[in-house]
């Protein structure tokens, strides 16, 4: 519209103009700067990782990655050819070529293989402190919000475990290596990992049970109650079911964030290297419980801070952070599959 | 306070009793109960006499503490903190409710309660019968078939839901969830049903139907309803207790207190002048 006709609705130019679409473009652009970064993260783990569990050819899933435990890599030169092998083949290599025997080869150390046992040993921390951490914190939620009687004591309470979420990884840490490890004798254990990752979730699990049982209505306890039910009847049978939904949801994603943690295992559960698998060479069922095991955060950490860096290393790491990511994913996917499959049956 | 009372309160600020005498036997005797919220007292020195087998309304303005004292009569009152009868007692068959050996889980099997906002579990319509029967252990299928029929006819609620016992209760329309709510109360077989303000959520016709089955429980069962609806007090009650800013100011047959009020405060509040 030319300037020659204006009408009455048109605007006159005012500073209150000019900052409304000033505050659109710094809204605009801070949303952008946030998505460039995140797809950054996400597109550089993803591109090289997927380089390291992907393959070429059939299966096109790097199957030795997922199955194998980390080795050495070895470099080196024969008959003019350049050659990669990791450890095991590497040996096998020189058993069957006997003039290689003497062969010099440089070695990376856990550039090759793959991380079984760090799947297995996230996997199974994982498990273990989401079944310590529901327990404690669903119960101690059921009586804060259910038994106790409300009042300063139990705001306090709250309070304080919420100023637990706030406590930084690495205390929760060292509380489990002063705690578990060191003053229980656990030594470095999954019970010891356990139970560190399970205290640092619970202010999670805790709080998201609480709002949950909140949400619940009144009426359903009231009703329960007014049948001749007892308090712990009408919990377990018509409040805790319907809560049930919002507490997994939330407690597993809490989990999974508290998973990728490195600190609160590295002084606990976590070992840089382990030659057996967790249900290797157990001569009691106890032992299951007080070994260490290794975690992938914790393999991230070391094949990215605690051996030489090469071209070799590079591989690891992207790989592991890769399948880290999607194992994260995945347990949050299915824990929002989960939700809606209760909420659909718990609807009210 | 929301009520423009033209009345000063009664000098005595006692109970007015004007009823001649009762005709049932007494089943709940509430005796000069006093009760506090805190420190705030909702209820001042009620006595009142609920007969068996008898529909008893309260009637009174919102917040003259009519919830509260059915409330006190299954102790649902229990459930909040710093609530106390502090003098006074109630008795069901000569037993103190409040007395330390009396187990409230068994006195709400006998007490049963229906609420205002009716409340359905989130369960099929069958699972919310026989919720109360499996809290005391009955489990045969035979057993809890025949109490959810018999439930379901008593509450007159079967033939319209007989062929979708197993579908969510919450399906039902507003009237029908409190006919359930009716019905899920008497499968424990209660000997009183305590209503509170069963139909103000509910439309007329609805409405109709649930006093119509208060008209039939009143065989089996002892009724106290709390209304504000003074013709429905009019229209399904045998007594009719009228209460003013947490005190018992008149209690008489329904038709006395309707059509002969002894009490000027109870004239003016049933000839609806205010509340
Ligand atoms: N949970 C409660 N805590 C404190 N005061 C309450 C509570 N419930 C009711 N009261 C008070 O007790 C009085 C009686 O309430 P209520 O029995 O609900 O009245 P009615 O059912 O007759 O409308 C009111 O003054 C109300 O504010
Ligand atoms: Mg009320």
């Amino acid at each position: 519209m030319s300037p020659s006709t204006r009408h009455e609705f048109q605007s006159p130019p005012s500073a209150a103009r000019r900052w409304e679409s000033a505050a659109l473009w710094l809204f605009r652009i801070a949303t952008y700067v946030i998505l460039i970064c995140g797809a950054g993260v996400f597109g550089n783990i993803v591109v090289k990782g997927s380089k390291t569990v992907f393959t070429s050819t059939a299966p096109f899933i790097n199957v030795a990655f997922f199955t194998e435990a980390p080795e050495s890599l070895y470099v080196f030169e024969y008959q003019g050819q350049k050659r990669e092998m990791g450890d095991r083949e590497f040996r096998a290599f020189k058993t069957t070529h006997p003039e290689a025997k003497d062969i010099k080869a440089e070695s990376y150390v856990y550039s090759a293989g793959g991380i079984f046992p760090c799947i297995v040993g996230t996997v199974l921390l994982v498990l273990g402190s989401m079944m310590i951490a529901l327990t404690l914190g669903v119960s101690a939620a059921v009586y804060l919000s259910e038994y106790a009687k409300q009042g300063r004591a139990v705001t306090l309470i709250r309070l304080a475990i919420l100023n637990l979420a706030g406590v930084p990884s690495i205390v929760f840490g060292l509380f489990g290596l002063g705690l578990f490890v060191i003053y229980l004798d656990w030594n470095v254990s999954l019970l010891a990992g356990w139970f560190t990752l399970a205290f640092m979730v619970l202010p999670v699990v805790i709080t998201a049970s609480e709002e949950s049982l909140k949400a619940v209505p009144k009426g359903f306890r009231e009703g329960s109650l007014a049948l001749g039910a007892t308090k712990w009847q009408t919990i377990r049978k018509n409040v805790l079911p319907y809560a049930l939904p919002g507490i997994l949801t939330s407690s597993i994603l809490g989990i999974a964030r508290v998973a990728g943690e490195t600190a609160p295992i590295m002084f606990t559960a976590a070992y840089v290297v382990r030659d057996k698998l967790p249900w290797e060479g157990l001569t009691s069922v106890s032992d299951f419980f007080f070994q260490g095991v290794m975690a992938l955060p914790y393999h991230i950490y070391v094949v990215s801070s605690k051996i030489p860096q090469n071209e070799y290393t590079e591989r690891v790491q992207y790989g592991t952070a890769f399948v880290f990511l999607v194992i994260v994913a995945l347990i949050a996917t299915c824990s929002i599959v989960m939700r809606n499959k209760l909420r659909n049956r718990y609807k009210w | 306070m929301d009520i423009k009372s033209p009345f000063t309160t009664p000098a005595s600020g006692r109970s007015i009793p004007v009823t001649p005498a009762p005709v049932g036997p007494t089943l709940i005797d509430i005796d000069h109960v006093d009760f506090f919220y805190g420190a705030s007292q909702a209820l001042h020195d009620i006595n009142l006499k609920i007969e068996e087998k008898k529909v008893t309304a309260f009637i009174g303005p919102s917040g003259c503490g009519k919830s509260t004292l059915l409330r006190c009569l299954n102790r649902m009152n229990d459930l909040i903190d710093g609530t106390r009868v502090a003098n006074g007692q109630i008795k069901i068959r000569g037993i103190d409710i409040y007395d330390r050996s009396v187990d409230v889980i068994e006195l709400r099997k006998r007490v049963g309660m229906v609420f205002q906002k009716s409340n359905p579990f989130p369960k099929s319509i069958y699972e919310n019968i026989t919720y109360g029967l499996r809290l005391q252990g009955r489990s045969s299928k035979s057993d809890l078939d025949a109490v959810v029929e018999k439930s379901l006819r008593g509450a007159a609620l079967w033939d319209e839901v007989k062929d979708r016992l197993h579908t969510s209760g919450l399906g039902l329309s507003g009237g029908q969830q409190q006919r359930l709510c009716i019905a899920r109360a008497i499968a424990v077989e209660p000997e009183v049903i305590l209503m509170d303000e069963p139909c103000s959520a509910l439309d007329p016709i609805a409405t109709v139907k649930v006093e119509e089955l208060i008209q039939e429980l009143r065989t089996k069962f002892t009724i106290v309803i709390v209304t504000h609806n003074m013709q429905q007090a009019a229209r399904c009650s045998d007594k009719t207790a009228f209460f003013y800013m947490g005190k018992l100011i008149e209690f008489a047959d329904t038709r006395a207190i309707f059509m002969n009020p002894a009490n000027a405060q109870t004239e003016a509040y049933v000839s609806g002048r205010f509340g």
